[in-house]
């Protein structure tokens, strides 16, 4: 007997078994919500934690150090930062079309039923195959790809790229199309702060409060920056309360905008900056009629970087275990997500900032084991500090090493005099100093400048318009920050024309940070890591600089420093200051790191908002677009427009029977065929004729009142560019028809024309293409048609309205214009209607015995016809090559007739237009096959040309097809070979003129 | 990229479409090949002030010479292209 299957996941039967309580909780403080717990998987383990958390906090606090598997070695990794900036943490989110890769736990909020997934494990997180890898490390240094799988090249692609990726990758795509949606913005302000820190918030301040539009963009779901992290008062109070007060006068302000969970990635021209919003990134899934992200493109005149700054590694021996964390970091989790990372630690650290951890991990109940700082001279009261906790004091030390494998068990501490000890210890927290985050100055090309006193980069050049503020621009100290940003948001207002003060500045921390200069412990055992997330090594930057790469972006290249996701924010300073160290040169001797948008990695999906799918472009549809397809016409996309391709009839299995008899039709009776995609262009004024004999290569000017002319314009290199026709609706007033695809690109040629060429003419001309239905009814038959479809009166006789004449008519006593033109080489006419018109005119004309047609049929009529169209106007052939070189005018100039006059355009062995037939009258000939003399080896140097449009054509009853065939028109009567190899065509065909029904034209004229 | 469009005002780079160096001579029909050469194929590519056609297209579809540094993309000038010198 079968047990019904449980359709629940593994991750919903997680969910419904009690999570454990968090062991690593502090029971009081941090900025979490007690009264909300929320419960999410990780691994598919059922784990609990509180609203306010990031998915890192959350599984801090469960204890959770293992989340992840390193890039290339699959080497256990941990939670290293609190940020934007964690190069480590990098999970699998949701399920399904939701999953996402490559996320941050760091950045990852906390939200009720979230699973999460560890990635680059095979087969768990625990037991993991690929940390073999590790065993080959010698094997795996920098330029390891580029050595090993260089040859033979066929091997890459079957063998070693499936293996690389097998090993070494990260995250799985999602299994779907992306089910939510995504929308841009468009925003306009004075003053744009880029960040929502102590700097930035003052900035934004200041800048409100002089009445400036301010839009604030901070990363994080809350406001605050460092002040959510450490333990310290902004004016008499906590700094969250501060934070709390400033925003909320902030949100007050009617003309600024708070954008949380917002990065600003790129800084482009002109104070554009584009921007993500992570609308619903925290929500299960994006609720009715929001979107998931938002795409924010913010044109700014002034922008106020305050985007804080990032603190770095220490490269060691093993500080890529878990448990090792940033100093700031581990006070985040301390203070904001009240989380205890750890309960014997060990701090590590060049300066005051390290023993801000001390205290913090002290209050907050953990044993400090041991305080490492690399400063000889350790200031008195942090001496009492270590003493009164108990705290091993190693002054000059360095982290020689850790030991432990899934999470840090011991550390290993050399002081300045050799010697070593060992410390047992669940959490190291280390320093090497704040890296301003400059990232968005350099965007336009800036280049950093290097300060030797804060051993940090700072903004060069920024672009026009930017200044930067508080710890991006190395102001270390919060009262330091505070003043910065209020001097700047204030300065930025001025700028824009606001009578700006700054505001006063709260009282704050003012202590400078007395440290001393950290990059890399060289004497340290085991791996040492500069790039976490593309396990880049010192060994191997040095192994780089062995191999002779000088430039640091050389260096950058072949070890792939600094070019993951994260770009390096962690990584950049620290692998140029250990090169600058090998090669004994100074860091900005060096080179520099230079940062290019986006800031962090942003979704395709994200920029493309809704224009995707069917809303990439409108879809145009004709006036009788209804009208056709309750009429059973099939469609066919040509460009944006949807045209009729042909109307199926009952019994009709094959589309090609529907073409015949809609052909025939033609040939015998009369046939309607919507034709209103054809670019019209009413061109206008004085100068219109003149203008027009420049456009086109024939002569307009001589055209008469009333009379309609085939024109052809070639672009100023000689090859032919479009082609329509030209009716003369008056002395000063011209109608242009141009083929569907040129449309848009003829108005804007003839707008150059006249704007740039000819600016002495007065002439003006402006796309009618919407504003007429416009039909082509053709047939012998035609005639009578016409005369049923207008208002009585007009003469429609061959001598009143003869080929190529138009004259104006009514329909249902609404003005319309009658053109007489032939496509189909039959008895035709043109009818244009107002729109509205169109479905009315469509209607009539099929009860007064006219047959629609569809874009197949229209092909048809005109390859019988030999006349050109997409296939031939295909931008290479001349108006020569097409049969129309007597058109080119040698009176009067035109665009493109002195290129035309090349010897190349000239030459007469160029491929020309002809008409082709198979010899078997059966075998079809397919456009794009190559034309060969029979015998000759079908090779490049023996090919005599192409097959641009075939067709079977019912008149004649035999396949046929137009071509360009070298020296074509003296062949009429050879044979060819055609070859086409791509689709498995070889048959001979018959050259012979490429107007295959009534040459003379007599119908047309008839 | 913005450009003030002297008949729009500042408008973003989407509404534009660009078509090249300005200010070219267009030759008499009976000037030689390599002055014809010359104007339909040979551009400079200068590091610095550049003068160039933009045509505003979605817009007021007027046809710009949007002086611009190559370097910076800093617009310097823009004027209407019927406007230029006789
Ligand atoms: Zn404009």
């Amino acid at each position: 007997m079968n047990a019904p299957l449980d359709p629940r996941t593994p991750a919903d039967l997680a969910l419904s078994r009690p999570a454990p309580a968090q062991p690593c909780r502090l029971p009081a403080g941090g900025l979490v919500d007690r009264g909300r717990g929320l419960s999410f998987t990780f691994d598919g383990r059922r784990l609990s934690g509180l609203a306010g958390d990031t998915l890192a906090s959350a599984l801090l606090a469960n204890g959770i150090h293992l989340v992840g598997r390193s890039f290339k070695y699959h080497r256990p990794r941990g939670i290293l930062s609190a940020g934007t900036e964690e190069p480590n943490a990098l999970v699998e989110l949701r399920s399904g079309a939701r999953r996402e890769p490559n996320t941050r736990a760091t950045m990852a909020e906390l939200f009720e039923g979230l699973e999460a997934r560890s990635q680059n494990r095979w087969p768990s997180l625990g037991l993991d195959l690929g940390a073999v890898n590790g065993v080959f490390a010698p094997i795996l240094a920098a330029g390891f790809y580029y050595k090993t799988f260089m040859w033979p090249p066929s091997f890459w692609e079957k063998l070693y790229e499936p293996l690389i990726r097998r090993a070494a990758g990260l995250g799985r795509a999602p299994e779907g199309a992306d089910p939510d949606h995504y929308e841009r913005m468009h925003a306009f302000c004075d003053v744009l702060v880029v960040g929502g820190g102590p700097a930035g918030l003052m900035a934004a301040l200041a800048a409100g409060r002089a009445g400036a539009r301010v839009i604030l963009a901070e990363e994080d779901r809350e406001l605050g920056g460092r002040l959510l992290a450490e333990a310290e008062e902004v004016d008499g109070m906590p700094g969250p309360a501060w934070v709390q007060s400033v925003e909320a006068e902030l949100a007050a302000m009617p003309r600024v905008r708070l954008l949380r969970r917002t990065s600003a990635f790129a800084v482009l021209d002109h104070g554009v900056v584009g921007a993500v919003e992570r609308v619903a990134d925290h929500l299960p899934v994006p609720p009715a009629h929001l979107p998931r992200q938002r795409y924010w493109k913010i044109v700014a005149r002034r922008i106020v970087l305050a985007a804080g700054a990032i603190e770095r590694p220490v490269v060691f021996g093993g500080n890529d275990r878990p448990g090792v964390m940033l100093g700031g970091a581990v006070r985040a989790y301390l203070n904001r997500y009240a989380v205890r990372p750890g309960q014997s630690a060990v701090v590590f650290t060049a300066g005051d900032d390290g023993w801000r951890t001390v205290a913090d991990l002290a209050r907050a109940g953990a044993s400090v084991e041991a305080v490492v700082d690399a400063r000889s001279e350790i200031p008195a009261q942090q001496a009492r500090l270590a003493a009164r906790l108990g705290a091993r004091l190693v002054a000059g030390g360095r982290i020689t090493g850790t030991a432990g494998w899934h999470r840090i068990a011991a550390v290993e501490i050399g002081d300045d005099r050799g010697c070593t000890e060992g410390r047992g210890a669940d959490l190291l927290a280390m320093g090497g100093g704040w890296t301003p985050a400059i990232h968005l100055s350099c965007h336009r090309g800036g280049k950093p400048r290097w300060d030797d006193a804060l051993a940090a980069f700072l903004p060069g050049t920024t672009p026009p318009g930017m200044s930067v503020a508080g710890a991006a621009a190395g102001r270390f100290t919060t009262a330091a920050v505070l003043a910065d940003g209020a001097r700047e948001g204030a300065a930025a207002a001025r700028d824009c024309g606001f009578a700006a003060t700054e505001p006063q500045v709260p009282r704050a921390e003012d202590t400078p940070d007395a440290r001393v200069a950290l990059f890399h412990v060289p004497a340290s055992r085991g791996k040492a890591f500069v790039d976490f997330q593309h396990d880049v090594t010192a060994k191997d930057v040095a192994l780089a600089h062995r191999e002779g790469f000088r430039s640091v972006e050389h260096v950058k290249r072949y070890t792939t420093l600094g070019m993951a996701t994260d770009q390096g924010k962690t990584a950049n300073v620290t692998g140029l200051a250990i090169l600058a160290e090998i090669a004994g040169r100074s860091i900005p001797g060096t080179g520099t790191t230079v940062f290019r948008p986006p800031w962090t990695p942003v979704a395709i999906g994200t920029i493309a908002g809704h224009h995707r799918g069917k809303a990439f472009r409108p879809t145009r549809r004709t006036p009788t677009h209804a009208w056709a397809a309750a009429n059973g016409a099939t469609f066919v996309e040509v460009g944006p427009w949807l045209r009729a391709q042909w109307y199926a009839r009952p019994g009709e299995t094959e589309w090609q029977q529907s073409v015949a008899r809609e052909v025939a039709a033609v040939r015998n009776a009369a046939g309607i065929c919507d034709v209103s995609t054809l670019g019209k262009i009413e061109v206008t004024g004085p100068g219109a004729a003149a203008l027009l004999d420049l456009v086109y290569a024939n002569t307009i000017s001589t055209l008469a009142v009333g009379r309609v002319r085939y024109g052809v314009m070639l672009r100023e290199d000689g090859f032919v560019m479009d082609d329509g026709t030209v009716a003369r609706i008056a002395e000063d007033r011209f109608f242009v028809t141009t083929t569907t695809a040129n449309a848009g690109k003829v108005l804007q040629h003839m707008e150059f024309c006249h704007q740039v060429l000819r600016p002495d003419l007065d002439v003006s001309m402006i796309s009618v293409t919407d504003a007429w239905a416009q039909v082509s009814i053709a047939g012998p038959r035609a005639r009578e048609v016409v005369a049923g479809l207008v208002d009585p009166g007009p003469d429609l006789s061959n001598a009143a309205l003869p080929h190529m004449a138009w004259r104006a008519v009514g329909v249902d006593g609404v003005p319309a214009r009658l053109y007489r033109l032939s496509f189909s080489g039959e008895l035709a006419y043109e009818l244009g209607v107002p729109p509205d018109l169109g479905e009315a005119v469509m209607r009539r004309a099929v009860e007064l015995g006219a047959t629609p047609y569809g874009t197949e049929a229209l092909a048809v009529l005109r390859i019988e016809k030999g006349h050109p169209a997409g296939g031939e106007l295909n931008g290479q052939t001349t108006a020569r090559d097409l049969g129309l070189g007597r058109m080119v005018s040698t009176k009067k100039d035109c665009i493109g007739r002195r290129l035309a006059e090349r010897p190349a355009l000239t030459d007469p062995a160029r491929p020309v237009l002809v008409g082709l037939k198979p010899v078997d009258a059966r075998t079809p000939l397919r456009a794009g096959a190559h034309l060969f003399m029979p015998g000759a080896e079908p090779v490049t140097a023996n090919d005599q040309g192409y097959v641009t449009s075939a067709c079977v054509s019912p008149t004649l009853g035999h396949p046929i097809a137009l071509g360009l065939l070298s020296r074509g028109a003296e062949r009429v009567g050879e044979r060819v070979r055609v070859l086409d190899p791509v689709r498995g065509g070889d048959t001979e065909a018959e050259v012979c003129a490429p107007c295959f029904v009534d040459p003379e034209g007599v119908r047309t004229r008839g | 990229m913005r450009i003030p469009c002297p008949f729009c005002g500042d408008r973003g780079n989407e509404e534009f479409t660009v078509l090249g160096a300005a200010g070219l001579a267009r030759p008499a029909p009976e000037a030689d090949d390599a002055a014809w050469h010359d104007y339909v194929h040979l551009r400079d590519n200068p590091a610095g002030a550049h003068r160039e056609l933009w045509h505003h297209v979605f817009g007021c579809r007027a046809w710009l010479v949007v002086e611009r540094d190559t370097r910076t993309h800093a617009v310097l000038s823009v004027t209407p292209a019927k406007e230029r010198a006789a």
